[in-house]
């Protein structure tokens, strides 16, 4: 085995992690700051016999990545903000259909056109909430290069199994500095296939799940069992009712196969919590500041810990609340106007104090003022809570 | 070869079209050019979009993908592109086609990536009951369009065409088995082509227009559609109130995938097999 380490840029560990986890299909439109990864999957995917398309616009490539994924390639797509918002229907179209597949959103500063080529972290509740009505979706959020490689692998994973789609979030920063990465972890991670059906075509009920996961086997267009995909709310057949129960059961259903699956789809590093009293919680670039910050409150005396989610959503509620046993107060520095503080807040459940930082700069948060900050809220403890 | 109920979904009959709905009469057009053309039900994909003529998709036995607004055509590149063996089909409305999905159309064309795609046309959105679409004509009444309407509507093979589609026609529910005709020669160009069907709404369209009954349209369809051999013959004037059918582009040119084909073969040589 030759050497597997590699000098790389995050957005090209993105396409490689993807090729390596069987991504065989991968439409995009130009965008800033993804464009390195559907620049570089213009030239990759060929090379293994994917197939790549620059579509007209975001909608297109959205649809497109949802039509391949039915015809049985893993399929892929990457954006910023705005492209982002554009993929909204279909993504949901993705999710409602229970179509696998992955979509990458480098952030950017939003919002509207905002700062393309700048860093932000304002995308966190779009990620979630983006498309109309209740749907099941899985975020997980990169904060180094490696990261960008295995947790597209992870992604493409995750949407396999639960046929959902899967929404990476990434950020200027992450996407465009170079890093080393090891490509030989390949090796440890299982890739993981979706389920297909084993009955006979005529018994195929493309919408009813296996009771242990909630997730239907599926089946590829062309392979023998036809089957109807619909954004109209479906039963079992596939096709539309109006019946109030079959409808309750479809949503209990879509929201089951996440949730009864928390303990394996969410994880997140943990850094110094055994103790701490002070815990940051922080994702994406920030936690890279936020765990040299930690250290340094350490040095000093500060019983500082971190929590970097690796998952965003279905958020960590339970490692959180974990934490927040032990913490006198929660720090939540976030390059957006305090998006995640009040999942953080709200999974605290009145344990311990939370305070937001927020920063809209589109410069990254450094190690000194998130310690600076670290500082501000021990004090505030330390001095009875009674002024922040 | 033979009956086309073969093809059909019954057990989700009724279906939701209205009496004298026309798109039972392309629908079957679809489904004979399929039947003479042989091709079996796995390998059909049959995509559409949003709409009375988008339900479509859900009464044939067929790989059925019934998308968002105006996508349809977006969708079915994925579904051709990820697996070139199927044949794929896009039903899809005026509104759906024309407006909401508009640049999909046309880029569709310029690729000319092998999709038929038959817009289901009558005029009008008649799922949302009756508002103006880019196929209305000039002047005509709609749910918004109470006083006439004021604009121009498309004229969607000649856009298709310059749009570089390799096969475009036309035909009407009234010429139903000419348009059984233009669908199968449309499913065996090796490219992109599109059918304009002209049918008939006589609940919306038809009743905001004092069209009469659904007799009565395709009786007018019959009357006013003209081929281009008799349009030669016919003053500029006679030819106003009326539209031309037939086929208009049958130019076969380089398809999609098989240009894709090439390219997965010339990056292969250069990376010399590397994965």
């Amino acid at each position: 085995m030759g050497n597997e380490i590699r000098f790389m840029q995050g957005n090209e560990a993105c396409v490689e992690g993807a090729i390596a986890a069987g991504c065989r299909f991968y439409a995009g439109y130009p965008i800033t700051p993804s464009n390195e990864i559907t620049e570089i999957m213009s030239r990759r995917l060929p090379m293994v016999g994917g197939k790549f398309i620059q579509m007209e616009d975001e909608i297109a490539s959205m649809a497109a990545v949802c039509g391949a994924s039915l015809a049985g390639l893993k399929s892929m797509t990457a954006t910023s903000g705005p492209g982002f918002s554009l993929k909204q229907e279909n993504i949901g179209f993705a999710s409602f259909t229970e179509i696998p597949c992955v979509v990458v959103n480098v952030m950017r500063g939003g919002p509207s056109t905002g700062s393309p080529t700048s860093p932000a972290q304002g995308d966190v509740m779009q990620a979630r909430w983006g498309t109309h009505g209740d749907h099941p979706i899985i975020v997980l959020s990169c904060s180094s290069v490696m990261d960008m490689y295995e947790l597209t692998i992870e992604s493409f994973n995750l949407s396999e199994r639960f046929r959902v789609p899967v929404i990476l979030l990434s950020d200027e920063i992450v996407a465009h500095m170079r890093e080393k990465v090891d490509l030989s972890r390949i090796h440890d991670i299982q890739i993981i296939e979706r389920k297909k059906p084993r009955c006979a075509s005529d018994d195929y009920l493309p919408y009813l799940a296996d009771p242990e996961t909630d997730v239907p086997p599926m089946a590829n267009f062309g392979e023998g069992c036809r089957w109807h995909v619909t954004g109209l709310t479906h039963d079992e057949t596939g096709f539309t009712t109006q019946n109030p129960d079959k409808i309750a059961a479809l949503h209990d259903r879509l929201h089951r196969k996440i949730e009864n699956h928390r303990s394996e789809i969410i994880h997140a590093r943990e850094f110094y919590l055994d103790d701490a009293k002070v815990v940051v919680f922080a994702y994406g670039c920030t936690a890279r500041s936020a765990l040299r910050a930690v250290r340094e409150a350490r040095e000093q005396g500060i019983r500082a810990g971190l929590i970097q989610p690796i998952t965003l959503w279905p958020f960590p509620d339970e490692i959180v609340l974990a934490a927040a046993d032990s913490a006198d107060v929660f720090l939540v520095p976030e390059m957006n106007m305090g998006q995640m503080v009040r999942e953080v807040e709200r999974s605290v459940c009145g344990k311990a104090a939370v305070f937001g930082r927020s920063l809209v700069t589109w410069e990254m948060f450094t190690p000194g003022k998130i310690l600076e900050n670290i500082i501000e809220v021990r004090n505030w403890v330390t001095s009875g809570g009674s002024s922040e | 070869m033979g009956d086309v109920r073969r093809f059909l979904r019954v057990k989700n009959f009724p279906h939701i079209w209205c009496p004298g709905c026309g798109n039972g009469i392309v629908l079957r057009a679809i489904l004979t050019a399929v039947d003479r053309l042989g091709y079996t039900k796995d390998e059909v994909v049959m995509v559409s979009g949003i709409g009375c003529s988008s339900r479509a998709s859900g009464y044939v036995d067929f790989n059925t993908l019934h998308t968002t607004h105006g996508r349809a055509i977006a969708f079915a590149e994925g579904v051709k592109i990820a697996n070139p063996n199927l044949k794929v089909i896009v039903v899809t409305g005026d509104g759906d086609a024309a407006a909401i999905g508009g640049n999909h159309l046309i880029h569709a064309a310029r690729r000319n990536i092998d999709i038929t795609t038959v817009v289901f046309n009558n005029s009008i959105y008649g799922m949302t009951s009756g508002q103006y679409s880019p196929a209305t004509p000039h002047g005509a009444f709609g749910t918004t369009a109470p006083y006439g309407n004021p604009e121009r509507p498309f004229d969607l093979c000649r856009l298709a065409e310059a749009a570089g589609a390799t096969y475009v026609a036309r035909g009407t529910t009234y010429h139903a088995k000419a348009l059984a005709v233009l669908m199968e020669k449309a499913l065996k160009n090796k490219g992109f082509s599109l059918i304009e069907a002209i049918t008939q709404c006589p609940v919306y369209y038809g009743r905001l227009n004092k069209l009469g009954s659904s007799v009565d349209m395709i009786m007018w369809q019959r009357d006013h559609a003209v081929t281009r051999q008799e349009a030669e013959k016919l003053s500029a004037d006679d030819l106003k109130e009326r539209f031309l059918i037939g086929e208009f582009v049958n130019s076969p040119a380089p398809e999609y995938c098989e240009e894709y084909s090439k390219i997965i073969e010339r990056a292969q040589s250069i990376s010399g097999g590397k994965k």
